[in-house]
């Protein structure tokens, strides 16, 4: 082994003097974290998995997370939701339009890494344009929903009643499994759109994306724990996606039904919003509509009393 | 009289042991790395919950406020079965008569800061006015504050003299003597703190007011309890310890239980030698509680607020 490296990066002559260096160097390889609070923490437990490509090649070691990692997490969004939902729409908007940017700046990264997860370079470079496209779509949503789905209503007493949606608080996701960057990105812009903080499980055999999205996430002025995203195995994790009391809302994106079963009944304990998006084409236009934000909304309503001023009068 | 006499026989506390810092640490982190399994660590939240002061120290403390936390001190979290209440309510003088009233015969002490809390900065006459008021009113115990700023001029006898005169003050009331480690710099000066207070009649050492910071950690707290095990060890004399500020996870409770058992042994492991000063530390551990009962992690939503 040891000759072996010496003769390939190190020409000697007879003399003992380099001759040559070799170009060969080795290629520093990312290590695939986690991300948790604005860090990129390694898993609590210490475990990895190597997801594998179609062709069989490992495309790396991966964070194999733990039920810590994602109480972790909830700790992190927890504490994020008040300054996010409090943050003025608008800078949400820009926050949002500031994450397509950085994606757009690293289009060929994401693209290289969709190819390792067997996409094509065609289907790569649309999935990245659409998940841009999408993040601006959200975007320009951040401050235009609330007056879509607000309401003055009309009541038969001398009250100002009106209904207005807000943040319903922390969400788990677990992400799509397949379209692991275009899935990924329709399901958290929504959630954040409308000022949640997340914890997503990014899809088991295609992570790559995931945790280069995560890079993005923070380098975009996104507060730290509004976005946590987790590696790992959904089949260990679900149930505490769900079972965990300080979720407000959980959203899981395939077509298991025993899954679908046990969070609907886990769900029951601290009545969670639950969602399914197991039936959804992220390419179409079906996969964008501001009713993904009202999904983890709540109505609130407030009544206001108010003086009778029609028979009142001009005051002036 | 008492203090003329403990003043003869005084210790010479230029001569505390100097404290290896980075020792000291190290060992302190040695603790936060035992396992402790599902029914231990069970029985050291029921422990830890069993061992707290739960403290309001605020200038906005209301009457409502404290008959509020004393029903909290009484009926932690009435949807757990067998669960301990707290060990003391600690507030301040004007607030001790409320207490004892909303405590009743529950058996939960109150304890009250006394002598100018925090700064301390008050004549000495005004500082046993203000520990005899509080003991007057019914307090069980008092919480006193070192004149930080005398001891760094090493007026150590100063120091010694007025822990000793809150002490005839208090009467049968236990005396915790708060150093404010987060004011003494080093653990040298937290050493010898501790050493002139239990010399002087304290009968707990407590680290900190919880208004500055740091407050309570645990090499500071190691070092105030290995004070308390070589008092021990000459006078026989056992000696309580209150860590206090800072300590909010049930997690970092548990290392301190650990660190009393390895330093102390078990007999300082109830509410008679040990106290943690803390008002959001109940409600986690009876999360953890929770959690253990239910395998699900819980929310601070479904917790009475304190």
């Amino acid at each position: 082994m040891e000759k072996a490296i010496k003769k390939s990066s190190l020409n000697v002559s007879e003399n003992g003097l380099e001759k040559t260096v070799s170009n060969k160097r080795l290629e520093v390889l990312k290590t695939y974290k986690i991300y948790i609070g604005g860090q990129f923490p390694r898993t609590e437990s210490g475990r990895f998995y190597q997801p594998e490509n179609a062709a069989g090649k490992k495309l790396a070691n991966v964070c194999l997370s733990s039920r810590k990692d994602f109480r972790d997490a909830v700790v992190s969004a927890r504490g994020a939701v008040s300054g996010w939902s409090g943050r003025a729409a608008f800078n949400r908007s820009q926050i949002l339009y500031r994450m397509a940017e950085m994606l757009e700046g690293r289009k060929a990264q994401f693209i290289d890494e969709l190819i390792q997860q067997d996409s094509t370079k065609a289907k790569a470079e649309k999935e990245v344009n659409l998940a841009i496209d999408r993040l601006i779509y959200y975007s320009g949503w951040c401050d235009k929903f609330q007056q879509i789905f607000s309401a003055v209503n009309p009541v038969a007493s001398s009250h100002f009643n009106f209904s207005v949606p807000e943040a319903t608080g922390v969400v788990s996701i677990i992400a799509p499994q397949n379209d692991s960057l275009l899935g990924l990105v329709s399901v958290i812009a929504p959630v954040i759109a409308g000022g949640n903080a997340c914890i997503v499980l990014a899809s088991e055999t295609k992570p790559l994306c995931a945790v280069t999205f995560a890079e993005v996430l923070n380098s975009s002025d996104l507060p730290g724990g509004v976005v946590n995203i987790l590696t790992g195995k959904p089949a260990e994790l679900a149930s505490w996606f769900v079972d965990h009391m300080d979720v407000n809302a959980t959203i899981y994106c395939e077509n298991n039904s025993e899954v679908q079963q046990m969070i609907r009944e886990k769900s029951a304990t601290n009545l969670k919003r639950i969602t399914f998006y197991d039936k959804i084409n992220w390419y179409s236009d079906e996969g964008q509509s501001p009713y993904f934000i009202m999904d983890t909304q709540e109505i609130k309503t407030t009544w206001h009393p108010v003086e009778n001023i029609a028979s009142a009068g001009a005051g002036y | 009289m008492a203090i003329a006499k403990s003043s003869q026989m005084m210790h010479d506390f230029s001569l505390s042991p100097r404290i290896d810092q980075v020792g000291v640490e190290e060992r302190a982190s040695r603790f936060t790395k035992r396992s402790i399994k599902n029914e231990s660590k069970e029985n050291g939240l029921k422990l830890v919950l069993n061992m707290i002061d739960l403290t309001t120290l605020e200038g906005k403390d209301t009457d409502g406020k404290v008959k509020q936390l004393c029903y909290k001190a009484m009926h932690p979290h009435d949807a757990l079965a067998d669960i301990p209440t707290v060990a003391a309510i600690c507030v301040y003088p004007s607030m001790v008569k409320v207490a004892k009233k909303a405590l009743g015969d529950s058996g939960i002490k109150v304890a009250s800061v006394a002598t100018a809390f925090p700064s301390g900065q008050a004549p000495r006459d005004i500082k046993i006015r203000d520990t005899k008021y509080a003991v007057n009113e019914g307090a069980d115990e008092v919480d006193m504050v070192i004149s930080r700023g005398k001891f760094h001029s090493g007026e150590y006898n100063f120091v010694f003299d007025e822990i000793a005169a809150i002490k005839e003050a208090c009467g049968a009331a236990r005396l915790k003597v708060i150093l404010e480690t987060g004011e003494l710099g080093t653990y040298d000066k937290v050493r010898r703190a501790s050493d002139i207070a239990m010399h002087a009649g304290a009968d707990f050492i407590k680290t900190s007011t919880g208004k500055i910071q740091p407050a309570a950690t645990m090499p500071v707290t190691l070092v105030m309890l290995e004070a308390i095990r070589d008092f021990y060890y000459k006078t026989g004399k056992m000696i309580g310890m209150k860590p206090a500020g800072g300590i909010s996870k049930s997690k970092l409770a548990l290392h301190y239980l650990v660190m009393v058992k390895e330093v102390l042994g078990e007999d300082w492991l109830n509410n008679e030698w040990f106290r943690f000063g803390a008002s959001s530390l109940a409600n986690d551990v009876l999360m953890q509680l929770v959690k253990l009962k239910t395998g699900q992690y819980q929310s601070a939503n479904y917790f009475s607020v304190d």
